[in-house]
């Protein structure tokens, strides 16, 4: 069983208390209704699935309930950092090389 | 007198402390701190057992978790029965029950021991190659039998009736393995202040100490000074000790899994303890300090019982008090078995003679062994052994070939040498690295984690205690421990063992077609290893599966390195480059008892019951589980079944008036002030222009355009609403409704609140329902004019608040009323009491289901299923057209979401109104196509409608609207049933009766 640190509650809590929610920084078009086919389709269905570094949205259910982003690497299952929702996508992560 | 091989002043036991057990039947009598094998052996039983496929008499290979042949059943009663329990862990009580098994009729005279002849057909592979043809076989034929032949012990055929505990714990340091290492680790790490918990498998602390008599420390012998520190950790409040305890997996992030056995060493356990318990403690850092596997040797007939670890016949000596044999023989490629020799030697136990495969060793204990008289022959091997059920000679001879020498014995102890214990390392994802001392030992860490001592690799007491008191001290700095007063244990005498060998002894190679075993549980021989490479298995992972080699419950704890550097051999690469297997948890065989704890029964999953159950109970309700609800399905009165009562319910309800328990509805505030805006963006319809005090049936989509839930919505202020979700959709409409909130929209100002359990809700549906609410309301006017259809007052009711809703789901005049959960059942029965003067009923969910199907009301995830459109459903009417923005607004207009042809819920009555289709069937239109037909759809609900005088569904069809009045088909299995295409309202088109 995973540790995941909450940036909200500033602590790292049992998996068990999680909710896992996809992948993260995929904002919702402000004009939706307007967008093209192709771009509903990137915006709904096409995810990256990456080996290696995700970023990934998180949800601290049993815990206060706030939604917040991760860094995981899928080949270890190491987290490499959380950070909370709408902050930026972070540049450097730690550890991680390139 | 507890058995005859028992050596007056050997051991740790007290011989009058007796324990009276049973073995196939048989009585004997041991001492208690005996194990079962102790015992047994001390009345000089050696056969307990048959092997796996071969049906080999089987004895005691080792004296602990090892143990791949003494494997037992041990029953308490008809229930507590446990097969393949290890002999030589099972502690005994007075009292204790073994059988033998995979044995028939009996253990010395076995029927399928005709496996050993036949054995060329056994040999490595045998079930992927001799059992293919015909196909068939395999399930009804071959597997049965195998598994019956071929097999372990016999699994219970009752429910468990023991009960297990499972607990979290956290530490600083957890220390795993209590022999003298473990001990020194967790010693340090204690005296810094930090949380330490250690845990060993075994009832005694003390590990190698049990059975090394040359080790001394501080001034006392090893085994009395490891329980003088036992003693001191368990006075300390930082410390937990815990005994008869196995790590068994080592999981992400230092979390391991540990299994106390509480109570099977007692003899009357009694209730109030569980079996064992299930440990799963966080440690900041972790030190294995797991020792090492002895080895056996590898030769013609090595699994004779009588033949055994050198370590364990000196454990069985020096712990038990237990002899093995009166003239035992000793067959060694290193120093530790001289130990063993030596202990016996003095003990008064005839040593026939020590065979090491080593020309001229040298070094302390062999000098001993020499001065004690025990003749050594060196440079030769034991080529084979005679008797049948038990050793009774071994034949020796130069390793190199020469004359051959029989000796008579009754017990041979082996030692090929010993294998670090990187098990739980190896579970750490830690990976192992070949040493120069041709063994495995931890290489790159992937855990805060250290190994100490034997596990490591590193040879004798003295460095292996300093090593470990280092580990044990900076393990606790890490973990934040204080740094303080050094009391290192100082060692005084020592027993250092060199190194042994891997893979078949001389007699034992290429050339032979001798049974040499490797792996004792899973019958695999040298001869099957080397099979395996002739047949072109490469990888050690190949070999493995290919033969079975160490996938036994054992997992090749004395087996893997011998197989693996025969296979090396045999494709002449370096052990390293053939690989070895990956170690998984759990390290011993862990019960399912341990692991689902208390999760089973009635607490497998919670049971959800509303404020109004015990009244349902109480008036003879027929439950269903709805999720983890308890729903009152229908009411029969004497003499009704399902059928009549939810017949006359249904009827009730549209004469009179039905009470129903509607509190499972899902339940969420959406307040603040931009609470209708929010509302606008989660649910299809406008919300704006909604005014205070009126409802709104809203429907919920996905942002790919299909239904995900729907319900009534009120309008208690401008700024707050009251929201139903579906029973089921509770929880995940709240989670997305906070998932839009916080990501999505977090601009807006509104706080969302689940209600769900903090309001009861009744409803009551009918005709009379207003008569029967209003004598019981205050501050609420009830007539039409003041509270029409889809409204909501708030008021009180019976002197409690209410919530008042005037709606309805079965198309009668109805109201539901929202009382605070603690009076919902008080509120019940007061509206109950009303109801009884207009003869209304209880209604449960069928009736529920029943009466809305008869107007054609959906229910989501019943009638949809996450492929439905409002447009399918024919809820087009409640998306607001001229919104900018909601849910899903997107996702409507893909293009196969508006293209014709989709399937959309209508009505379907059969031709014969008898008949009631089955909920699932599927639609054709023309039934006498060839088979397989096309589909064009499916009934979503079906029921009898005594309402109607006919049966009445829904289905979603391939353009069902357009088909009204067509004739479509429901093919059966045993007829074809004709239906006619209709809308989906059944009673009441026009509606009339909303205010009826
Ligand atoms: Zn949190």
């Amino acid at each position: 069983m995973l540790l995941i640190r909450c940036p909200y509650c500033e602590e790292e809590r049992p998996e068990l208390e999680f909710r896992n929610a996809g992948e993260a920084h995929i904002a919702r078009p402000t004009d939706i209704a307007a967008i093209s086919d192709d771009d509903f389709e990137k915006f709904f269905f096409i995810r990256q699935n990456p080996k290696g570094i995700i970023y990934e949205r998180w949800r601290h259910l049993h815990g206060c309930a706030r939604f917040f982003n991760a860094v995981r690497d899928t080949v270890s299952d190491k987290f490499v950092m959380t950070y909370k929702a709408g902050e930026p996508k972070p540049s450097k992560l730690p550890g991680v090389s390139k | 007198m507890s058995g005859a091989f028992r050596i007056s002043n050997a051991g740790r036991l007290t011989p009058a402390r007796t324990a009276r057990f049973t073995f196939d039947g048989k009585a004997y009598t041991g001492v208690e701190g005996d194990t079962l094998a102790s015992a047994l052996l001390a009345n000089g039983v050696h056969l307990v057992g048959r092997s796996f496929k071969y049906h080999r008499p089987r004895g005691f290979l080792s004296a602990g978790a090892e143990e791949p042949n003494a494997l037992v059943e041990i029953a308490r009663d008809s229930a507590r029965k446990t097969p393949n329990v290890r002999a030589t862990v099972q502690e005994l009580y007075d009292g204790l029950s073994a059988k033998s098994q995979n044995r028939w009729p009996s253990l010395s005279f076995d029927v399928g021991a005709v496996n050993d002849v036949a054995s060329p057909f056994f040999s490595a592979g045998f079930y992927y190659k001799t059992f293919m043809w015909p196909k068939s076989a395999w399930k009804n034929l071959y597997e049965p039998n195998i598994r019956s032949a071929a097999g372990l012990g016999v699994a219970p055929d009752q429910p468990d009736p023991d009960h297990y505990s499972s607990r979290f714990a956290h530490c600083d340091v957890l220390v795993l393995g209590g022999g003298a290492a473990g001990l020194a680790a967790a010693l340090a790490a204690a005296e810094t202040g930090v949380r330490v918990i250690i845990a060993d498998e075994q009832a005694e602390f003390g590990g190698a100490l049990r059975f090394e008599s040359g080790a001394r420390i501080e001034g006392q012998g090893g085994w009395a000074w490891a329980q003088g520190i036992v003693a001191q950790l368990k006075a300390m409040g930082n410390v937990r000790v815990l005994s008869r305890t196995t790590a068994f997996g080592y999981y992400a992030q230092n979390f391991v899994g540990l299994v106390e056995r509480v109570s099977e060493h007692l003899a009357d356990p009694g209730h109030d303890v569980p079996r064992e318990r299930l440990w799963q403690v966080r440690a900041k850092r972790v030190v294995l300090a797991t020792g090492a596997i002895e080895r056996h040797m590898v030769f013609a007939d090595n699994d004779r019982p009588g033949v055994m670890l050198a370590s364990a016949a000196r454990t069985y000596l020096n712990h038990y008090g237990v002899a093995v044999g009166r003239n035992v023989g000793v067959y060694t490629a290193n120093d530790s078995a001289y130990g063993a020799a030596i202990d016996l030697k003095k003990a008064g136990v005839n040593v026939a003679a020590i065979v090491d495969l080593r020309d001229n060793p040298s070094g302390t204990l062999i000098d001993q062994a020499r001065a004690a008289g025990i003749e050594i022959h060196d440079g030769r091997a034991v080529t084979r052994v005679g008797g049948k059920l038990r050793v009774s000679s071994m034949t020796v001879q130069p390793k190199n070939g020469g004359g051959e020498r029989t000796i008579a014995i009754d017990a041979l102890l082996m030692s090929a040498g010993w294998t670090p214990s990187v098990h739980l390392f190896s579970q750490s994802r830690g990976k192992v690295a070949f040493n120069e001392d041709k063994r495995f030992v931890p290489g790159t860490y992937a855990q805060d984690c250290v190994s100490v001592g034997a596990c490591n690799g590193t040879d004798g007491l003295a460095a292996s205690m300093d090593e470990a008191y280092a580990a044990g001290t900076k393990a606790a700095k890490e973990a934040g421990g204080k740094a303080t007063k050094v009391s290192k244990p100082k060692v005084d005498a020592d027993e250092i063992w060199s190194r042994g060998m891997l893979g078949s002894a001389p007699g034992a190679g290429p050339d032979t077609t001798v049974k040499a075993f490797v792996d004792f549980q899973n019958d695999v021989t040298a001869k099957d290893i080397r099979q395996a490479v002739r047949e072109g298995m490469r990888s050690i992972e190949h070999v493995k599966r290919f033969t079975t080699n160490g996938m036994a419950t054992d997992q090749g704890k004395t087996s893997n390195m011998h197989g693996l550097a025969i296979a090396a051999d045999m494709l002449s690469k370096p052990i390293p480059e053939v690989g070895l297997t990956t170690f998984r948890a759990p390290y011993t065989p862990v019960t399912f008892g341990a692991i689902i704890s208390h999760a089973r029964g009635p607490l497998f999953d919670p049971t959800r019951r509303t404020p109004m159950h015990g009244w349902a109970e109480k008036h003879g309700a027929v439950f269903e589980d709805v999720g983890q609800w308890k729903r009152a399905w229908y009411f029969p009165r004497a003499g009704e079944d399902m059928h009549a009562a939810v017949n006359r319910e249904c009827v009730t309800v549209r004469k009179t008036a039905g009470l129903f328990d509607a509190s499972t509805l899902g339940k969420i505030e959406v307040v603040g002030p931009d609470a209708a805006k929010f509302m606008e963006l989660l649910y299809t319809n406008p919300w704006e222009k909604l005014e205070a005090g009126r409802c709104r049936y809203g429907i919920m989509l996905r942002e790919d355009g299909f239904i995900y839930d729907d319900g009534v919505v009120g309008r208690l202020a401008a700024d707050r609403f009251h929201v139903t979700t579906t029973t089921g959709g509770a929880a995940r409409v709240m989670n997305h409704m906070e998932d839009y909130l916080q990501t999505e929209f977090p601009h807006l100002n509104v706080w969302l609140t689940s209600i769900s359990e903090q309001w009861a809700v009744i409803a009551v549906q009918g005709p009379k329902s207003r008569d029967i609410i209003a004598p019981l309301v205050e501050g609420i006017d009830m007539s039409d004019e003041a509270m029409p259809h889809m409204s909501v007052r708030e008021g009180k009711i019976c002197g409690v608040p209410t919530r008042l809703f005037r709606m309805s789901f079965t198309g009668d005049r109805g109201f539901e009323v929202n009382v605070p959960a603690d009076y919902g059942q008080a509120v019940w029965e007061a509206l109950w009491a009303e109801g009884q003067k207009h003869g209304a009923a209880a209604y449960g969910t069928e009736a529920m289901h029943v009466l809305r199907a008869e107007k054609g009301y959906i229910i989501v995830g019943q009638d949809t299923d996450g492929t439905v459109t409002p447009n399918d459903a024919g809820l087009d009417w409640a998306v607001g057209k001229k919104k900018a923005d909601f849910v899903g607004i997107r996702g409507l207009t893909r293009l196969d979401l508006v293209a014709k042809g989709r399937k959309q819920l209508v009505g379907l009555r059969t031709k014969d109104p008898r008949v009631v289709l089955e909920e699932g069937a599927q639609v054709v239109d023309n039934p006498n196509q060839p088979i397989p037909m096309k589909m064009i759809g499916h009934v979503t609900s079906s029921y009898w409608s005594e309402n109607c005088g006919r049966s009445i569904a829904l289905a979603l069809i391939a353009g069902g609207r357009d088909r009204a009045g067509e004739t479509l088909y429901v093919p059966m299995p045993d007829k074809v049933i004709e239906v006619e295409v209709t809308g989906m309202v059944f009673f009441d088109e026009k509606g009339e009766r909303l205010n009826g």
